[in-house]
């Protein structure tokens, strides 16, 4: 049985369908990427089976729970099983890296401090930024406060991780750092991980499966040689990154020579 | 003619449910007091940064006020051959009506204004939101224990306000002008009485830093998380602030003192 089950989802920013009678299943123990252009409301996704949104229609069962029929104190009881990886990093700017990672654990457990300074350190160590433990959120760099912000979604142990775009604006370097340790992680703590980004190369390097998302709709689907070989033409612009294709270059109007001989901008 | 009409409604049904938003967000915000019982220290953290923060504006803006009133009340008493009931003056006017009420536009001032934008940017950063994915109610963990700190703050501050206040006016109406110590405070302290005039000063208080810090709050919460949206919430936190005060201080007054 899948850890997500998302069937029929219908979603509405005002007249605006983001998602129009989505399926996803995301199975236990692997990598899944959402991916799709922006826009196509991967974020809004991730809000959706947090709990933060509430669909128009259809269901998101997470671990067996209709996550929106859940009262106040279900679904905070749940989401402590949930990590979330928010893209800024989402980082408290007023507390310093070692008590950003000790945050949920101080709020919810009664820990004594040399635990929770253990518990703390050895999660930074996983990062790689144990030494970087008396740094302000200003101080770090984008990927480091990733870093930061991943030490601090696995403090409660949870059974899955979903990653706002974590690749989005990383230098190589930091960029090869999360891809690896997504990886790393998701296999030593067995974790469930979802990532939703639209950086291709290196969300396709560690996905097991991957949805393409466009206009409310899953476009296609499958392991990412199954997608590089995908008939369709949309699938292969998107995923080779083409300019020109069947979403075209150019946004949808008047064409040129329509434009450049009417009179409405001669006045 | 139909648009306007429309537009109208809709500038109408804006109001409302903006004022039904508010309305819930306080119930959130009372709800998550109890919690606050075992967790003094958000509260005391906050007092601080709210409270003892702007010691130093209301400090100094209260003598000044003060001073001022001793100046104007002397140069208009002498004319009657009354400036001994300099004190009086001086301490109604504070009491009653100018501690309250210029130390709660302070208070908007210093202390609202930085809680809207603390609270839009961490609404913009993402923080807020963060906490709810680590389980942790926002409501609780940040926004209740700043109400509260408001809440406690304001009155305390409007009293130093009318202390300071009332000891300006003594420097200037004692110390430069001359009027007689004794006659000063021995005449305050016959007219300005307990219940009438400082405990009604003080409900106005406690009214103001709720509304206040309410409303600073929720600007902050509601805010359209860009730096343009903080920025325009953290004027409206000024600008309907000061509106709610004047307004409920006309309110108040009618209702202590309108026999």
């Amino acid at each position: 049985m899948p850890l997500i089950k998302i069937r029929d989802l219908h979603f509405y920013r005002g007249d605006k369908a983001i998602f129009e009678g989505v399926n996803i299943d995301i199975h236990r123990g692997k990598i899944t990427a959402i991916m799709g252009p922006s826009g196509t409301g991967k974020t809004t996704l991730l809000r959706l089976i947090g709990g933060q949104l509430r669909p128009d229609k259809g269901t998101i069962e997470v671990d067996g729970q209709d996550v929106h029929k859940l009262s106040h104190t279900e679904l905070y009881e749940l989401r402590k099983r949930m990590g979330m990886l928010f893209q800024s990093g989402a980082l408290l700017t007023d507390i310093n890296v070692f008590e950003n990672v000790a945050f949920p654990i101080r709020e919810h457990t009664q820990l004594p401090e040399s635990m929770i300074r253990d518990l703390v350190l050895m999660k930074l160590q996983a990062v790689g930024l144990r030494n970087a433990r008396n740094l302000m959120p200003s101080e770090l760099s984008g990927g480091m406060a990733r870093r930061v912000a991943l030490a601090r979604a696995m403090m409660l142990d949870p059974m899955m991780i979903m990653y706002d775009e974590p690749f989005t604006g990383q230098d190589p370097i930091s960029m090869g750092t999360l891809v690896n340790l997504i990886h790393r992680m998701n296999d030593a703590m067995n974790l469930t991980s979802i990532i939703v980004s639209h950086d291709v190369i290196e969300t396709a390097e560690i996905s097991d499966f991957i949805y393409l998302l466009s206009g409310g709709k899953v476009i296609e689907q499958g392991s990412s040689v199954q997608l590089k070989q995908s008939s369709s033409h949309w699938v292969q612009q998107f995923m080779q990154g083409l300019p020109d294709g069947p979403v075209p270059f150019h946004y949808p109007g008047v064409s040129l020579a329509d434009d450049l001989l009417s009179p409405e901008d001669l006045s | 003619m139909i648009e306007t009409i429309r537009s109208l409604g809709r500038w109408g049904l804006d109001i409302f449910e903006r004022l039904g938003r508010g309305y819930l967000f306080l119930m959130q915000i009372l709800a998550g007091i109890p919690s606050l019982l075992f967790r003094g220290s958000l509260v005391i953290q906050q007092l601080y940064s709210v409270g003892v923060l702007s010691f130093a504006l209301i400090l100094v803006s209260g003598l000044f006020v003060g001073m001022v009133l001793g100046l104007q009340g002397y140069n208009t008493l002498v004319d009657f051959g009354a400036e001994e009931s300099l004190g009086v003056l001086v301490s109604l006017s504070l009491v009653r009506e100018l501690g309250p009420v210029v130390s709660a536009l302070l208070f908007a001032g210093r202390a609202g204004s930085a809680l809207t934008a603390e609270i839009g940017l961490m609404k913009s950063t993402e923080q807020l939101s963060g906490m709810e994915m680590m389980a942790v109610d926002p409501i609780k963990r940040v926004i209740s224990p700043r109400f509260l700190a408001g809440f406690i703050s304001m009155p305390l501050l409007a009293a130093v306000f009318s202390a300071v206040g009332i000891f300006g006016g003594f420097l200037v109406g004692h110390g430069l002008l001359g009027v007689d110590d004794g006659a000063f405070w021995s005449q305050m302290q016959v007219k300005t009485d307990w219940y009438d005039d400082v405990l009604n000063g003080v409900i106005k208080s406690i009214v103001f830093g709720f509304v206040v810090t309410w409303i600073a709050l929720f600007e902050g919460y509601d805010a359209i998380p860009t730096s343009e949206g903080v920025g325009r919430a953290t004027t409206r936190t000024v600008v309907h602030s000061a509106f709610a005060i004047l307004g409920l201080d006309f309110v108040l007054t009618a209702l202590m003192f309108g026999d």
